[in-house]
């Protein structure tokens, strides 16, 4: 192929006055590309900075806002989100009326409210608190006094008056709090316990039935024959059908055609609203189809890896063939196994489309309690926060998005620390 | 005497070395085997939804297969069912993505395998790998919050708006670069060095031997990439539904919003529908072409790289 045009370069064979003259070009074109090559290597790496430090300029900055009364003020310097429940209780007291005080109570007695929730109270009664704008941290480099002018030039009327505020969206409190419609106050709580339900039940259905397929295209499939060509074959091209399908087979499925079942209705328990399958057994389902393809080929190979020496030697001692996979395969696959099935969970963690298409909640407040519950995923709240047009909402995907990021992290560092305790060299 | 006796005493009661048949061994071979079917019967109901559903779709009296495929105008609203709007702007992200994703993935390719030292190489592609395993909910706020306005700087807010297919492009690209980069580096690898030691001994330049003896007999394996690439981008859903904007327009201006195939199915079912209406089949008839399409590209690399593979052995 290529190599053919090596001799039409040099038009005159034999004289090599034209190789001389041609060579310091071709050295110097040749260094031109290694800088391209490398230029190339430098924008990828450029990239995935400018993808992070996006995120973490977006999780912090200054922002402006109006309120009746200065939550400042109010607690003499502190921040309202450090106040015990108590101190909350007496500030509403002190600046609500009595009958608004009654309302606020009515449903259940002040013993059982939690801090956040008080603490919402507060927002909402006393404080009464709007976000007007929200800035970057480079954006707020620019000092309070000119993001003053940008926001009366943008809102005239609230503008003056407005109080300016620097704020590191990732808290604690962030971390902890469920969904709330108010930005102030709302947290990731709801979806980070729905993420982690979903993992769950993806987790039971996929690692057991992944490694079953694994073994049986390994240890028991006669490779010639027609159906585990055909296991093989569609095994791989599944591994390559976008997710979104995923997403639709799960809907039909799962939340339509087995509703009853994913609902829970038909044990008797799961949440009376929810009358069709849009729960978390539905989306944990779904992305456990997803990743079972993963789960098979990495597990495949962990098997091939393993010696067949073993195998032999455990023939040789009069076992079963199941007892052969069971006591000496499988030990030896598993951190194999286990690298590729993290891998693959954290593949499913980040996992959006499916699970909208499934059908998360656009807003719920209770945390999931069972595997019949309503619930948000942490990458589906980060859609729909980016969603919204205010921007207060984007620095909270920011800091949901840090949330994710940290969490993923985690979970590959949990898989390259496994494989390197446990890998073997044969 | 007392020696016959003791063997056939033995005799009455031989050891059977014939395999036994185990109930417990033949049930957890029979389960294993349901393991590996059951990745089958997925494929099966994937095509059987999807079918069934489709046929639903066309079944209704406002929509024919032949507008479906010809019509340039897809508003449910008014009944109007012309897929080209959805499709024109898929491709027009999936080609921006590969603009930015071929190029770059070839170059950092070939800068790993042919010219980094093994200590760069090591220390370089876990920082490429962080790419892919980036949620594509994140790459869809990147290109929201940080390339848009960097477009819109560039070429005025008059003319790129706030959701366009080309930050979405661009955003793709980046998110499908680490795999053209990985896949075509593993083919790049596995060209013998005895190819490149020939070019060298004919007096090739290192750059002349990368480009001209080792990418073309690499090229099944780089066009394998590139197609995966492609399916990738074209069924690629987060990026698109939160960047590339909502609502069909037919146009191929990267700089205005127009809702891919994707971004369509992602936008319907994420709203409350309910079943057996238009909207609700619409969706299948979508995923079912997008379906046909990423299984097509898929097919055909796995063919390019048996067919056109250069075996040195």
């Amino acid at each position: 192929m290529g190599n053919q045009d090596f001799p039409q370069d040099i038009q005159e064979p034999g004289t090599g006055m034209q190789f001389i003259t041609n060579l310091p070009l071709r050295h110097r074109i040749g260094k031109i590309w290694v800088l391209f090559f490398q230029l190339a290597m430098v924008i990828g790496i450029a990239a995935l900075a400018a993808l992070i430090l996006n995120i973490v300029n977006d999780s912090t900055g200054y922002m402006a806002y109006t309120a009746k009364i200065d939550p400042l003020d109010l607690t003499g310097g502190r921040p309202l989100e450090s106040l015990t429940s108590e101190e909350l209780n007496q500030i509403l007291v002190e600046n609500t009326t009595i009958n608004r005080y009654k309302t606020i109570f009515k449903e259940k007695p002040l013993e059982e409210w939690s801090q956040p929730e008080l603490l919402e109270a507060v927002v909402r009664d006393v404080v009464k608190l709007t976000v007007l704008k929200t800035w970057s941290f480079t954006e707020s480099l620019k000092g309070i006094a000119r993001l003053r002018q940008e926001l009366i030039e943008l809102k005239p009327k609230e503008g003056p008056d407005a109080s300016f505020l620097y704020k590191t969206w990732i808290t604690s409190r962030f971390l902890s709090s469920p969904q709330n419609s108010d930005p102030l106050l709302a947290g990731l709580k709801t979806a980070i316990l729905g993420s982690l339900w979903i993992i769950g039940i993806t987790l039971l259905f996929a690692i057991p039935i992944g490694i079953g397929a694994a073994i049986y295209l390994e240890e028991f499939a006669n490779q010639e024959l027609w159906i585990n060509k055909l296991i093989q074959t569609n095994i791989n091209n599944l591994a390559a059908v976008p997710s979104i399908i995923y997403g639709m087979l799960g809907l039909t499925i799962f939340v339509r055609w087995l509703g009853p079942i994913t609902s829970g209705s038909v044990f008797g328990v799961g949440d009376p609203n929810v009358v069709n399958g849009r729960t978390i057994f539905s989306g944990g389902l779904t992305l456990g189809l997803l990743v079972l393809p993963i789960v098979i080929i990495n597990s495949q190979e962990a098997i091939r890896a393993v010696p067949s020496s073993l195998r032999q030697a455990g023939y040789g001692l009069g076992a079963t063939k199941l007892q052969t996979i069971w006591a000496h395969v499988l030990p030896n696959a598993i951190p194999g196994i286990l690298t590729g099935t993290i891998l693959a969970l954290s593949r499913a963690f980040g996992e959006t489309a499916p699970l909208i298409v499934v059908g998360v909640s656009t807003f719920i407040t209770v945390d999931p309690s069972n595997v019949f519950s309503q619930f948000t995923s942490l990458p589906a709240q980060i859609y729909q926060w980016t969603a919204k047009p205010q921007d207060v909402w984007r620095n909270l995907a920011a800091a949901a998005i840090i949330a994710l990021m940290v969490l993923l992290l985690a979970l590959n560092a949990l898989a390259i620390f496994l494989r390197n305790k446990y890998s073997k060299e044969y | 005497m007392a020696e016959i006796s003791v063997i056939s005493n033995s005799q009455t009661d031989t050891i059977d070395l014939r395999k036994k048949h185990r109930l417990g061994e033949s049930l957890v071979g029979g389960f294993l085997f349901f393991c590996g079917v059951l990745s089958v019967g997925t494929t099966i109901f994937i095509v059987y939804i999807l079918f069934r559903e489709t046929r639903l779709f066309f079944q209704f009296p406002e929509v024919t297969v032949f507008d479906f495929l010809t019509k340039t105008k897809w508003e449910p609203a008014i009944n109007e069912f012309g897929i080209w709007p959805l499709l024109t702007a898929t491709l027009l992200t999936t080609t921006i993505a590969m603009a930015v994703a071929l190029p770059l993935g070839l170059f950092v390719a070939i800068y790993l395998s042919e010219y980094a030292s093994s200590r760069t190489r090591n220390f370089l592609k876990p920082i490429l790998e962080i790419l892919a395993g980036i949620p594509t909910v994140v790459y869809g706020y990147f290109a929201l919050t940080f390339i848009t306005p960097i477009l819109r700087g560039i070429f005025g807010d008059d003319i790129v708006q706030i959701y366009n297919t080309g930050s979405a492009g661009i955003a793709m690209g980046i998110l499908i670069l680490p795999m053209v980069a990985t896949m075509t580096e593993d083919a790049l690898n596995s060209v013998p060095r005895s190819l490149r030691e020939a070019g060298y001994a004919l007096g090739a330049t290192k750059l002349e031997v990368a480009t001209k003896v080792v990418v073309p007999a690499a090229l099944s394996g780089i066009a394998a990439a590139v197609l995966v690439g492609i399916s990738r981008a074209i069924g690629e859903t987060m990026i698109v539904a939160i960047a590339a904007g909502s609502g069909s327009n037919f146009t191929l201006n990267p700089f205005i919003g127009a809702e891919t195939m994707t971004g369509y199915i992602v936008r319907i079912s994420g709203g409350d529908l309910s079943y057996d209406t238009l909207d609700y089949d619409s969706i299948y008839a979508i995923a079912f072409l997008l379906f046909m399409i990423t299984l097509g590209l898929n097919l055909i690399s796995q063919q390019v790289v048996r067919r056109f593979r250069e075996k040195y052995e």
